[in-house]
């Protein structure tokens, strides 16, 4: 089977920092995969390489088989790849009902939308009573399920997570992590980036570890977890 | 006669407002300084000049159409000036000076073209009746000002507020990477964007020129003077507070020619400014851009 997402020799750079220096990654159908390395590793550069929104210098990205490599932003997410950004990324100044409606800018079926709508919410109950709320007042885990709802809405083929825990209290973590081991239950193909290497390393099935735009180590998330180099750098021992 | 200078004031701001609505909304989401609009409030005038002396059409077909023409030169122009500019580091500043000096070159190539003289409207281009009412007279003239302006803000607002399109383009205003990962095709929003307040820019341009009846090619410098003040005033990017601080300056400046001296008019205007930018650096509505960001 193709991969559904698959990276080859990607480098991206800003000016004269090489952020990411030739990797390869593949997530096959159904996947979890998870690219963990400390601030700074280039993780966030490959996302935004992979939606469209930094420059790839070199490397193609194909995704089901067909060549995105240096298409628009919006162009990708039409192609079914969707991103949750680093930092959440919510249209603070609309409200959360208006959020959710971006997410699916794509669909034009009104029945289908709210169906879609329904279905996140469902997923997602503190959305419900915050609806007509503005997103920027709403706290940062509940942002963070904003921001995942959001991509949701557009029924993704694909679901990139950059940090979706990153600042969340310790309550909001586990109810995040939680959301992506049903979305991996529900069959959703996902690349998560994540700090949080042992909870990302639980709820994966492949992993890569990147460092300084390189990877050093990839396999199956229990082969990366058993690794005595990961567990002393990324799981505290 | 407070009841005529008022009515006055009202429609002269409605102008402003309109104007003013144009500019913010291209700095709200385009997030650059473009002083080019001001050339699009003097395009649209000679436009809808050409149209109604050369061609002969009806002033309500050709206020559309030079609405359309400086657009579409709006869009011509931002695409020709932004792109380069919003990539750098400090592209407010560098959009005010580059933006400053296209829109003067603009001028100049406007008046070596076509002279200096203030040009008028061909006679019986809007119906010289006016309707008295309370002792107010209101020129046909006016109400038509009154009555597109009011429809121009309306359909603005309306698009803004209840379409998807309008949605989009706020999404894109706030955070424009955000925007291209729903979907959203960010650059084209930018070209609508530069269309819309083109138009709008251009229409205030007409909509002046038959108010006042004089064209001539800076007449949008003077505007870009009060756009500023409205949208400082206003806060910069919000639309909501471009058009009250529209309407409020053409009430001031109709009552201080009224009352006091129509050679201050502009000296309480600008007055005004920098009262405001004294005490509320966000303008009287609107939030910092900072917080925005």
């Amino acid at each position: 089977m193709a991969p559904a997402l698959e990276i080859s020799g990607l480098c991206v750079s800003y000016g004269r920092t090489e952020a990411v220096r030739g990797i390869d990654v593949s997530v096959q159908p159904g996947q979890v995969v998870c690219l963990i390395g400390a601030n700074g590793a280039g993780k966030t550069s490959t996302m935004r390489a992979i939606s469209g929104l930094a420059k790839i210098r070199q490397g193609q990205i194909r995704l089901n088989g067909t060549d995105i490599t240096a298409w628009p932003a919006h162009r990708i997410a039409a192609q079914g790849l969707l991103q949750v950004p680093e930092g959440r990324q919510v249209f603070g100044e609309l409200t959360v009902a208006d959020n959710l409606a971006l997410g699916a800018y794509l669909v034009s079926d009104r029945a289908e939308i709210a169906a879609r709508q329904a279905r996140v919410l469902q997923r997602f109950p503190r959305l419900r009573e915050r609806l007509a709320q503005h997103a920027g007042s709403l706290s940062g885990g509940e942002q963070q399920m904003l921001a995942m709802g959001r991509a949701l809405m557009g029924a993704p083929g694909v679901l990139l997570l950059d940090e979706p825990s990153m600042g969340l209290a310790p309550l909001f973590v586990d109810e995040i992590f939680a959301i992506i081991a049903d979305l991996r239950r529900e069959g959703t193909t996902i690349l998560l980036v994540e700090q949080n290497a042992s909870a990302a390393l639980e709820v994966a099935d492949q992993a890569y570890v990147l460092e300084q735009g390189r990877i050093v180590l990839s396999g199956t998330a229990a082969d990366v977890a058993a690794n005595e180099a990961v567990a002393a750098a990324y799981l505290g021992g | 006669m407070l009841a005529q200078q008022l009515v006055n004031g009202v429609l002269l701001g409605a102008t402003y407002a309109l104007f003013a609505l144009g500019f913010t909304l291209m700095f709200g989401v385009l997030r650059v300084i473009n002083l080019t609009y001001g050339f699009t409030f003097s395009a649209g005038a000679f436009i809808a000049l050409a149209l109604t002396r050369q061609v002969g059409l009806n002033i309500a077909l050709a206020l559309p159409l030079a609405a359309l023409g400086s657009g579409l030169i709006a869009v011509l122009l931002d695409s020709l000036l932004l792109p380069r500019l919003r990539r750098r580091p400090s592209a407010e500043l560098d959009s005010l000076m580059v933006t400053l000096g296209a829109v003067l070159a603009l001028y100049s190539l406007m008046t070596a073209w076509l002279g200096p003289d203030i040009r008028r409207f061909p006679p019986g281009t809007i119906s010289a009746t006016a309707i008295e009412l309370a002792g107010v007279r209101v020129t046909a003239a006016q109400g038509l000002i009154l009555a597109a302006s009011l429809l121009l803000v309306g359909l603005l607002m309306a698009l803004m507020t209840t379409t998807k399109l309008g949605l989009a383009i706020r999404a894109v205003a706030e955070k424009p990477d955000a925007a291209g990962l729903m979907g959203i095709n960010t650059p084209r929003i930018a070209h609508l964007v530069s269309l819309l307040s083109g138009a709008l820019g251009g229409a205030g341009g007409v909509l002046i020129g038959l108010n006042f009846n004089a064209i001539q090619p800076y007449m949008g410098e003077s505007m870009m003077l009060r756009g500023f003040v409205v949208i400082i005033v206003g806060g910069m990017g919000d639309m909501r507070g471009a058009l009250i601080a529209g309407l409020a300056l053409g009430i001031i400046e109709v009552l201080t020619a009224g009352y006091i001296d129509s050679s201050l008019k502009e000296m309480v205007a600008f007055a005004i400014l920098v009262a405001v930018l004294w005490t509320r650096p966000q303008g009287l509505f609107g939030r910092a851009v900072g917080q925005r960001a």
